[in-house]
């Protein structure tokens, strides 16, 4: 492995000497990234602005839906059964919606990924935004990179000992907020934060918040990168849908090697590349890896140590982009000397069209369902024991569990109809037989299902045959639902 | 075989992994092989934790079988003792409904929606428990066990008539108060001739429009058994006559069916309920039966009502109506 080109782009790094055996166990090396500014930090800050805003906000706005549902704007109902969010309204038989929003997502992390890499770690992930939280109250608290190095290797001593006491509250306070921001999702948000603080709320609220204040003091304050190392299944998945044409964080070597010093490098032009060795892109790493050593499962494409970089080579009259965006089929190119594709080129290919098709069909196809369904809705249940029973005059009786579903947050009047079945009556368990009728009219209160039993009976002699349910609503809307049955008669009735 | 640095591969020289420089731990599937990657030191902690957390368990809750049985556990949990306590929250949640449906006459108990539907949700799961061995799961009975979903009662249709047949039972030895109703076995014990019994037979079965009519036929009905079922055919349900003009048999509608009942009638026996069932339990059985579809003397309630009284139950909201 002498020429340059045979280097393999995927791990370009250099032949290491074999260290001593190590531990079993190893110690987690403490991380200790240094503030930096840039575009990226700054697309990372907006990002982290809009995820905590819309986590810790979005239970308050409020949704007016009359008197018979909450006024929650987004609001899971567990013990209703039901999930609003604005003007949706999902009942537990329309889970599909739900799991279509998971295949949504599920595609468009294979867009993002496919496109441009790991953006999702890197900036929208609740471990990574979390920890970033973190690592600035880190910064609040102790000094930045060097003073969070000393202080960590201090002894233990008044001082110490009061930073890490203050630093822990502020974690353990972000940690709870975070648990007590969760639950309110699941309730009216005030009504709930009253509840809570007088002791009056659910076990289960309180154990959520406890175990939730948990997990972010441990995973946001002290296991960090660790998570996205060992922890977190995504890494690996999001390697796997990684290929040569996505866009990745590059240490673009065949531009920065040999490193050295600036003054080596003034004294010696040929023999050194444009990397000084100032170790910035390693001090600005979230997960406190060196990207020169190549695409690694460590870096969440994050894109700090672009912006290091570029300030390193700012200050020194290079250009830009030793650390870069690119593609491992840019690198090869520009190793050899030509020029990296267009970016349009390289985002809008068929691999990211077709998931971006596909996604935006089940979208719209989930728009459309919402717009055009019915909130009124009836399904028939026909009673199997028996299929059917002989009245004292002769005539036929079969008997129906019908629901009746008013997914509209106001009482309605439906009136159930049947249509086939010549001579048919029909009657239900809270009505005199004597009433019986072809139709039948019952209120439904909000957002609610009504179940009525219903009994058909047909004089003697009629054959089984399939007829009609119509459940119409009888208000301005006159919405429908049609369902078939089957009335069934003993063979051969006289 | 030696490794591509000359050194031979296993024992004390392993081979190192270039970009990473770990040492490999020497095996390897299909040219992909694995790094002595120390563990990081949270896991084993973790590691730790849970097996103090298993010992902890282990003293806590039952663990470990033993010949007889097993330990038992210092919190003393059992799976009966959960099921017990699950047994007794539902019970304590029903008491009210309890209570109320003690202290309601039955012939009231239509009036309130919200009673009524528990009596008959409660009757529903008795009546699975003790019933269903003769009258069958869906009530629809057989031969010599009355249908309880029609609406031809040989005692009595509405609420009270039925707790009544519930509580004394049929020809039940149990109570002096039990439906008491026997027939005379015409053909055995001489009665009736064949030939007569043939006829009357005949006329039966034309009470129901089944048939033509039978001039010696109807004269032996009008002496033998128009003073119990009526002139008619119709009854008497103080009598627990059946009604023979109508479509329903309870052993049977055909010919030979009808003339062995003449002949030697078959006597069907309920058993009482009023000492092996609390009045509670038998209101409730009465009131399901009397929703199959044939009870009488309805209280009609309305929609609205229906409505209205699902409303007035708040705790439980919309998903009261879904449970009903
Ligand atoms: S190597 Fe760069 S992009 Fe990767 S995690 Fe570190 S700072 Fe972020
Ligand atoms: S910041 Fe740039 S110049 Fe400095 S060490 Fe990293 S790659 Fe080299």
């Amino acid at each position: 492995m002498s020429s340059a080109d045979a280097i393999d782009w995927t791990n370009p790094a250099k032949k290491q000497t074999p260290p001593e055996p190590g531990p079993l166990y190893e110690k987690r090396k403490a991380v200790h990234p240094q503030r930096i500014d840039g575009n990226f930090r700054r697309f990372k800050w907006l990002v982290m602005l809009i995820t905590l805003g819309i986590y810790y906000i979005t239970p308050w706005i409020r949704w007016d839906r009359g008197p018979y549902a909450p006024n929650q704007a987004v609001l899971v109902d567990l013990a209703n059964r039901r999930f609003y969010m604005f003007g949706i309204e999902i009942w537990p038989h329309e889970f599909y919606y739900v799991a279509g929003m998971l295949i949504m997502a599920g595609i468009g992390l294979f867009l993002v990924t496919s496109a441009v890499g790991r953006a999702w770690c890197g900036y929208s992930c609740p471990q990574t935004v979390w920890t970033d939280l973190f690592q600035h109250v880190d910064r609040f608290v102790d000094g930045d990179r060097n003073a969070r190095m000393r202080l960590d290797a201090a002894p233990w001593g008044p001082s110490k000992i009061a930073k890490r006491g203050f630093k822990w509250t502020i974690y353990l306070f972000i940690s709870f907020w975070t648990g007590g921001a969760w639950i309110m999702y699941f309730a009216d948000a005030p009504t709930l934060t009253v509840e809570f603080w007088t002791g009056q709320a659910a076990t289960v609220a309180y154990a959520t918040v406890a175990i939730l204040t948990a997990t972010t003091f441990i995973l946001g304050g002290f296991l960090r990168e660790q998570v996205c190392i060992y922890m977190c299944p995504w890494p690996r998945i999001q390697t796997a849908m990684l290929d040569e044409k996505s866009l990745i964080v590059t240490y673009k070597d065949w531009r920065g090697e040999r490193r050295g010093s600036v003054k080596k490098a003034a004294k010696n032009p040929e023999e050194y590349g444009d990397c000084i060795d100032c170790n910035q892109c390693v001090a600005v790493c979230p997960t406190g890896i060196d990207i020169r050593e190549g695409a690694q499962i460590g870096c969440i494409t994050c894109a700090l140590c672009i912006d290091a970089c570029d300030r390193v080579m700012d200050e020194i009259g290079r250009p830009r982009g030793l650390i870069d965006y690119a593609t491992l089929e840019d690198c090869k190119n520009e190793a050899a000397g030509g020029t990296p594709k267009p970016i349009l080129t390289t985002l809008l290919r068929p691999r990211t069209l077709i998931y971006l098709g596909i996604w935006g069909a089940i979208g719209a196809a989930m728009l459309f369902s919402l717009g055009v369904r019915s909130h009124t809705e009836l399904t028939v249940e026909q009673d199997r024991n028996p299929p059917f029973m002989l009245m004292s005059n002769g005539d036929v009786r079969n008997a129906y569990t019908v629901r009746l579903r008013n997914m509209e947050s106001r009482p309605r009047d439906m009136e159930i109809t049947m249509s086939g079945l010549a001579g048919g009556l029909m009657w239900s368990d809270d009505m005199a037989r004597e009433k019986a009728a072809r139709s039948l009219t019952r209120t439904v209160s909000a957002d609610a299902t009504r179940i009525v039993r219903i009994y058909v009976v047909a004089p003697a002699g009629t054959a089984s045959q399939p007829f009609t349910f119509t459940v119409t609503s009888l208000d301005e809307q006159r919405e429908q639902d049609t369902t078939e049955a089957r009335f069934e008669a003993p063979e051969g009735t006289p | 075989m030696a490794n591509k640095d000359g050194s031979p591969k296993g024992g004390a020289s392993k081979r190192i992994d270039e970009p990473t420089g770990t040492e490999f731990v020497g095996h390897e599937w299909d040219g992909i092989e694995e790094l002595d990657t120390p563990m990081p030191r949270w896991w084993v902690w973790s590691y730790y934790a849970c097996i103090v957390w298993a010992i902890g368990y282990v003293i806590l809750y039952p663990a470990w079988p033993l010949l007889e049985k097993g330990t038992e556990g210092v919190l003393g949990w059992t799976s009966r003792g959960q099921f017990a306590a699950e047994m007794q929250t539902e019970a304590d949640r029903r008491a009210p409904i309890v209570a109320a449906l003690a202290s309601i006459p039955i012939e009231k108990l239509p009036e309130n929606a919200a009673n009524m539907r528990e009596a008959i949700s409660g009757g529903a799961a008795a009546f699975k428990v003790n019933c269903v061995q003769c009258h069958g799961a869906g009530a629809a009975g057989s031969k010599g066990y009355p249908n309880l979903n029609d609406d031809d009662w040989i005692w009595g249709g509405d609420l009270k008539a039925i707790e009544t047949t519930l509580v004394h039972g049929i020809r039940w030895g149990g109570s002096r108060e039990t439906r008491l109703s026997y027939m005379p076995a015409f053909g055995r014990d001489g009665m009736l001739t064949q030939a007569q019994i043939s006829d009357v037979t005949k006329h039966v079965m034309s009470l129901g429009e089944n048939g033509a009519a039978n001039q010696k036929g109807a004269e032996i009905y009008a002496a033998q058994c128009a003073s119990c079922h009526g002139p008619s055919g119709t009854g008497d349900r103080k009598l627990g006559a059946p009604n023979l003009a109508d479509a329903i048999w309870l052993y049977g509608g055909s010919r030979a069916e009808i003339e062995q009942q003449i002949y030697a009638p078959a006597h069907g026996v309920m058993p009482g309920w009023k000492d092996r069932l609390d009045p509670v339990t038998i209101t409730m059985l009465a009131a399901y039966i009397h929703s199959r579809g044939g009870g009488e003397d309805f209280v009609d309630r309305t929609a609205k009502e229906g409505a209205a009284a699902i409303e007035a139950r708040p705790e439980t909201g919309a998903i009261s109506d879904e449970q009903r």
